[in-house]
Formats: structure tokens, C-alpha cells, sequence
């Protein structure tokens, strides 16, 4: 079509006209946001007053009275209670996390061998850094290092071998544990979850029915008596004069609970995926385990890496009820601490939860905000 | 050429493309499956009968019939250390159903209110409850379960220092203290009243449903109903001539004396799996009510409906489909999670069942026992809420 000079329609846009001024200042936006209707500025008005009531006392509770400094209880107890503080004083102990931190992070793993834990942490760190970035290259060999050579690796260097002393596993403890298991838990019950969902959707009634039973039970019982299970029973079903470590007896459980939960979430990304995709690899001659390998995974697991993510987060948070069955992991090594008599005072407990809960809540709220950002990053903008 | 393709089918299956078969090959894997299993199970069957041989356990129930000999804090139905071990595992189940009773209320309030301040257009009430919620679905439940025992409830005073509250009750580190009604005779027309109201009500609200359908003209079912329900019990209760005492908790020089106790153990587990699973709850609400078509509450808008009506009648009950299979499964989750009171010794099925393990060495019976209790909870529940589902399914044309 020909394009006519008309002088009449302009040919260059005009810069925006900046916003009115009653809705860009920020008396517009706290009226918007706060105060938009009468019952919004009751609610506004009744969360400035909790947060004026309840902010400062929190405050100054944690830091502002905390007790930073010192090496036994003295400094966290008052005078009625046979310490330094003055009558009717609390805060938080923060010189009791700082005195017992070596013990969260190692357990009471030998003090002249916890370089090998950080070798280990090392090591794992420098894998694991690459595979969390999407454009690090050689993924499959970094994956191949992380989950095949790494274990192996962290278990002789962790318990002993090859010149290394042997550190019994009762000895292991705190945030190591945590972490150990997680790992464990982690790396087996992703790959035992898509077995374990393939097999639920086979057209094999006997594995299908295996599955089932195996899924639908783990699922309908507490974890604790897994782990009690997993405590108790495995011993009777060895042979006799078997022995089998009480660590290992725990990530056994906490593995095969978390592929349990995995089974159903990737369950959930298999159905989501059209029929036409396997009948197409069918027709270009493709394999059942190539079908599900090339075509059918890839794009299940996408589908449901917040699921994913999330069973993670939740074995990550499980894991804290191995102290339960008599292990200490972070948290159970932070109230075996508070129970000691050097450091007992009223406020000892609090504190040493706090942290914990907070170490917790870092590691459960990075993996959240990663998975955030691989969905978005993976997203290729076709929606189902 | 033409021989060979007519003959080629007739010429029998050859081992080649038996191998190919699916049909033979599914059979194949299956066989394989059979044989190793059942391996499986004949071995540990071998192994646990060697090693329970060998460790002088008698296998079987008789152990539920004999003398428990330990005490349990808190326990819905008579119990002593003389009761029996089926007894004290019966106690236990009671317990976790009230605890899971309990948190589920409070854990679906806490939940709805939070959820929908997520939603909330106010600025701060939005936040806070991002944080709420950001808080606790980080943080393990075993946690928030020490912290409300060994961080709140056990900083509290001694009883003989005891918080006093209005209406006598009393909170310390031994839990919470309130008069304990005592019903006296004639309380049995409350009940009636209380029934006789809840079956009015149904009545009621079927005729007004039916009403409403037939002429289109509202009446305040849910107003009578609430009337209904404090009304007649009331009324029964004035009728019998209040026959209500109160034993009332007095300071003694050490303890407090009379009226009724929750033990710490009680409400440290029931505020933890409340707070906790609330957490859950409120992000299921956000979804739900989030998936609910914007077009839905314009066009109420539209009809002239207040956004409260809008909210009530148009966007809740088509939000509830999507809310309650997720939320079946958090009240599942609470209570199983409610197991975890063993940690603070809260006699729950897990903690009884685990002190009769410990003390009879009956491992498989009462692994078995937990296995089938928590079964059965889950599937009722399922049950229960699929059939709620269907109900409240869209109903297509």
C-alpha cells in the first residue's frame, strides 16, 4: 500500500506525560495501599499498633539486652538465678550459640579431624555451585561428580579409610548431619521417586500394584514411625549377626519416605503430559526408556519443579526428626546443649531454638526463592 | 518371493520375535518381579522368626491383655498403671484424634484469616502475612513444637506464682488451670436441647433453600440457626434449674488445688501444629481463591452484589473446589504430624506404642498397630473428602 505524506498525522510519538501528581506521591500511595476504605484503615491502624507493641519488645529482647560475650551461664542468668544479670532481666543468650557453635556445625566429631568435614563441605560446594548455575557448561559430568564420585569420596573422607582415621558415626552431629542426610535423601529419592512413579503408571499390574502398595503406605504413616521402623525392624530382617549402622538405618528411612512424596509429584508432571507425545516417539521408533528418557521426562520434571523443590524442603525440614531415634543433627545437638549445666538458664532454650530455626529457615528459604528462579528461567512461555 | 511373504506368518513364532513381543516380555519382567519379592519376603519372614527365636520374644497380641505398668499425663478415658497395654494404645489413638481435632479448627482459622490477608489490598496486612507464612513453611514443625515447649511454657512461673486470668484461670509451667464444670442432674435436657436445635436448623435451612428456589425470597437461615443452637440448650438448661457447679482452682502454698488442667505438653503440640499447618493452609486459600476467574467477581460487581455478598456467595464455593483436595491433605499431614509430640512426651499413639515397644520388645505387632491406625485415618479421611469433593464439584450440563 502506498504510504501518502499527510502533514495532519503526527509521525514521531510524543514522550510519555509523567503520571498525575495525586497518584505518584507517596501520600497517594500510603492512601491507596493503607488507607483505601474505612474498614482498610481500622485494619492499618490495628497492625501499627501490634507491630509498635509487639516489634520493639522483640527487638530489644534479641539484641539490645542479648547477652554477646562470656563462656558458661553467669552471663545469661540473674542474680536470683546464681548469675550476673540484674533482677527481672531477659534476652537473648547469644554467648552460649557462639561458645557451642563448633558442636552445631561438627558434632562431636574429633577436633583435630574436622578439617575433613570441611573438605568435604569444600568440595561439595564447588560442585554444587556450577550444577545451580544454568550456564556453567558440562552439566553431565558435573552431575556425574556430584552424585556418583562425591559420596563416595565424602564417605571416606567423612569415616576414615585409606590413612584416615576411622570416626565413628555416633561421634557425627549437628548442621554436618542435617546436611548428610538431606543429601542422601535427596540424591536418592529423586531418581527412586521416578522409578517408583513410572511403575505406578505401568501397564504391569504387578508392578503396578508393588508401587502402589509401597507409595500408599509410606504415605499414610507419620515419618516418625518410619524412622522407627526403619529402627527397629531392619535388624529383624537381617540375618543374624548382621549389624547395621544406626545412621544409615535413618537414611534409609528418610530416603524412602521422601521417594514416597517424590513418586506422586513427578506422578503429577507424567499425566500432565499429552498422550501425542509418546505415541509421536513411538512412531519415530523410540525405545520405552528412550520415550521416557528424551522426550517424556524432561518435559514432566519441569512441570513440577515447585513440587520438587518443595518435597525437598520438607525432607530438609524431616530431617530434624532423626533426634527423635536418639541422633543429633542440628537441632537435636542444640537442645542436647541447652540441657548441659554449664549453660541452663531460662533463656538458653529460646536462644539456641531461634538459631536453629533460623539455619533452617535460610537453607529452606534459598531452596524456595532457586526454585523460584529456575521456573522462570525454564519457562518457555508454552503453557499447557 | 510371494511363497516366503504368504508363508512367513505360518511359520510358527521364532525366539527372536518372542523376544520382541511385548505381551512376553511384560509377562517376562512380571515373573521376575514375582520370583524376587517373593524371595524378599520369604527371607525376612526366615530372618525375623530366627531372630525373634533367638531373642526369646514371643510373637502375637497377647501382650495387649497384660498390666501396661506406666502412667500416662492426659487421657480421655480411665487409666491407671494397672490398665492393660491395649488399654494405654487406645489412650494414645484417643489423644492424637483430640489433638488432630483440635489443630484442625484452629489451624483452618488461623489459615483462612491469614490467606486471605495475603490477598488483602492493604499494604501492611498483606506483608505481615507474607511473612507469616514465609516464616513458618521454613521452619521444621519439630521446632516450632520445642519452641512453644521448652522456649514459652517452661519460662512460665511456678504454679505457686501462677498468672491468674479472669474467670480463675491460672497458666504456669505446669499448664493451664480453669474451673472445671460439674454437671448435675436434669443436664441431660441441654443435650436434648443442643440436638433437638441442630436437626431444627437442617429443617430450617432446607425449607428456606426450598423457599428461595421457589419464590426467590431470602430468610436468615443461618441468624435462625445460631439462635437455634445457644437458644434451646439455654432454655433446657434453665428448665432443669441450672444445674451447673464449678470446681474452682485455688493457690495452695506450692501448687494449685482443684478445677481441671491442660498439661503443656497438650497445648504446646496443639499451638505449634496450629501456627504450622496454618501456614500451609493460607498459601492453599491464596491459590484457590486466586484461581477463581477475575470475570467472576466483576460480573457480581455487575449484578449489584456487595463485595462481601460477592465474595460469600460467588467466589468462596467455586474457590472451595479448588481449595479442598490440597487441604485434605494438609489435615492429614497435621496429624500425622501430631506424632511428633513423643519429642515433648505427649502420650499420642506413637509415644504409648512406642513405651509398650520398649517394654514388651514387640516390634512387628506394634509397628503393625501404627501401620493399621494410621491407614485406617488416612483412607476415612480420603473417603470422607472425596465424597465432600464430589458434592462440591462443578456439576456440568
Amino acid at each position: 500500500m502506498e504510504t501518502r505524506n499527510l502533514s495532519y498525522v503526527r509521525d514521531s510519538m510524543l514522550p510519555p506525560e509523567p503520571a498525575p501528581d495525586n497518584s505518584r506521591s507517596s501520600a497517594a500511595w500510603i492512601r491507596a495501599n493503607l488507607l483505601a476504605t474505612p474498614k482498610d484503615v481500622v485494619f492499618t491502624l490495628l497492625a501499627i499498633v501490634l507491630l509498635a507493641y509487639a516489634l520493639p519488645g522483640i527487638i530489644n529482647w534479641l539484641f539490645i539486652q542479648a547477652s554477646w560475650v562470656g563462656s558458661d551461664r553467669s552471663v545469661c542468668a540473674t542474680v536470683v538465678q546464681g548469675g550476673l544479670q540484674p533482677n527481672g532481666w531477659s534476652g537473648a543468650c547469644w554467648a552460649f550459640v557462639e561458645d557451642r557453635f563448633a558442636q552445631f556445625i561438627f558434632g562431636r566429631y574429633p577436633l583435630d579431624q574436622r578439617w575433613r568435614v570441611l573438605l568435604t563441605l569444600g568440595l561439595f560446594i564447588a560442585l554444587l555451585a556450577p550444577m545451580l548455575i544454568p550456564k556453567a557448561p558440562k552439566k553431565g559430568l558435573n552431575a556425574l561428580l556430584l552424585f556418583v564420585v562425591f559420596p563416595v569420596v565424602a564417605f571416606f573422607l567423612l569415616s576414615g579409610g585409606f590413612g584416615l582415621s576411622h570416626v565413628e558415626t555416633p561421634l557425627w552431629g549437628g548442621l554436618m548431619v542435617t546436611l548428610i542426610l538431606s543429601f542422601v535423601g535427596i540424591a536418592v529419592s529423586l531418581p527412586l521417586g521416578i522409578l517408583l512413579a513410572l511403575g505406578r503408571r505401568s501397564k504391569m499390574p504387578v508392578i503396578k500394584t508393588i508401587c502402589v502398595v509401597f507409595i500408599e503406605v509410606i504415605r499414610g504413616v507419620p515419618l516418625i514411625t518410619v524412622l522407627f521402623m526403619a529402627n527397629v525392624m531392619l535388624p529383624l530382617f537381617l540375618p543374624t549377626g548382621w549389624t547395621i549402622d544406626n545412621f544409615l538405618r535413618a537414611l534409609v528411612g528418610v530416603a524412602l519416605f521422601a521417594s514416597a512424596y517424590m513418586a506422586e509429584v513427578i506422578r503429577g508432571g507424567l499425566q500432565a503430559i499429552p498422550k501425542g507425545q509418546t505415541e509421536g516417539s513411538e512412531s519415530l521408533g523410540l525405545s520405552y526408556w528412550q520415550t521416557t528418557r528424551l522426550i517424556i521426562l524432561p518435559q514432566a520434571i519441569k512441570l513440577v519443579i515447585p513440587g520438587i523443590v518443595n518435597t525437598f524442603i520438607g525432607l530438609f525440614k524431616d530431617t530434624s526428626l532423626v533426634s527423635i531415634i536418639g541422633m543429633f543433627d542440628l537441632l537435636g545437638i542444640v537442645q542436647l546443649n541447652f540441657r548441659d549445666p554449664s549453660w541452663i538458664s531460662p533463656v538458653v532454650p529460646l536462644t539456641g531454638l531461634i538459631f536453629a530455626g533460623f539455619m533452617f529457615w535460610v537453607f529452606c528459604f534459598g531452596m524456595s526463592r532457586y526454585s523460584a528462579f529456575m521456573e522462570r528461567h525454564l519457562d518457555t512461555g508454552h503453557k499447557r | 518371493m510371494t511363497d516366503h511373504a504368504i508363508n512367513a506368518p505360518t511359520r510358527g513364532r521364532t525366539l527372536r520375535s518372542l523376544v520382541y513381543d511385548p505381551k512376553v516380555r511384560s509377562l517376562f519382567f512380571q515373573i521376575v518381579t514375582v520370583v524376587i519379592t517373593a524371595f524378599f519376603i520369604i527371607e525376612i519372614y526366615h530372618n525375623v522368626t530366627t531372630n525373634l527365636a533367638q531373642s526369646n520374644t514371643a510373637s502375637g497380641y497377647a501382650f495387649l491383655g497384660s498390666r501396661a505398668g506406666f502412667d500416662i499425663g492426659q487421657s480421655l478415658i480411665a487409666y491407671s498403671s494397672d490398665s492393660t497395654y491395649g488399654r494405654a494404645i487406645i489412650v494414645g489413638l484417643l489423644n492424637t484424634l483430640l489433638i488432630a481435632a483440635c489443630g484442625i479448627v484452629t489451624a483452618t482459622i488461623i489459615g483462612f484469616v491469614v490467606g486471605l490477608g495475603r490477598l488483602s489490598k492493604n499494604w501492611l496486612i498483606a506483608k505481615l502475612c507474607t511473612v507469616y507464612v514465609e516464616v513458618f513453611r521454613n521452619i521444621p514443625p519439630l521446632l516450632v513444637i520445642f519452641f512453644w515447649y521448652s522456649g514459652v511454657l517452661s519460662t512460665l512461673p511456678q504454679p505457686r506464682d501462677a498468672i491468674q486470668a479472669p474467670f480463675n484461670i491460672f497458666l504456669s509451667n505446669r499448664g493451664l488451670t480453669f474451673p472445671k464444670p460439674i454437671w448435675g442432674e436434669g443436664s441431660g435436657l441441654m443435650v436434648i436441647g443442643f440436638v433437638a436445635a441442630v436437626l431444627l436448623s437442617i429443617a430450617v435451612s432446607q425449607w428456606a433453600k426450598r423457599r428461595q428456589m421457589a419464590t426467590g425470597q431470602q430468610f436468615p437461615s443461618g441468624w435462625t440457626a445460631l439462635g437455634l443452637i445457644i437458644g434451646l440448650p439455654l432454655i433446657g438448661f434453665l428448665a432443669a434449674g441450672s444445674p451447673l457447679t464449678f470446681d474452682i482452682p485455688v493457690e495452695g502454698r506450692f501448687n494449685l488445688s482443684g478445677g481441671a488442667v491442660i498439661a503443656p505438653e497438650f497445648v504446646a503440640l496443639y499451638l505449634a501444629l496450629s501456627f504450622y499447618t496454618a501456614a500451609f493452609i493460607a498459601e492453599i486459600i491464596r491459590a484457590g481463591i486466586g484461581g477463581v476467574a477475575k470475570g467472576q467477581s466483576e460480573a457480581s460487581a455487575a449484578l449489584g452484589l456487595q463485595p462481601s455478598q460477592a465474595t460469600r456467595l460467588v467466589v468462596v464455593p467455586q474457590a472451595m473446589r479448588i481449595i479442598i483436595p490440597p487441604l485434605t491433605s494438609q489435615y492429614l499431614n497435621l496429624t500425622k504430624n501430631s506424632s511428633l509430640g513423643i519429642a515433648i512426651g505427649f502420650p499420642d499413639l506413637v509415644s504409648t506404642g512406642g513405651t509398650t515397644l520398649n517394654q514388651t520388645g514387640q516390634a512387628v505387632e506394634v509397628v503393625a498397630i501404627w501401620l493399621v491406625v494410621y491407614l485406617t485415618i488416612s483412607i476415612t479421611t480420603s473417603l470422607f473428602m472425596n465424597w465432600f469433593n464430589a458434592k462440591m464439584a462443578l456439576v456440568e450440563r
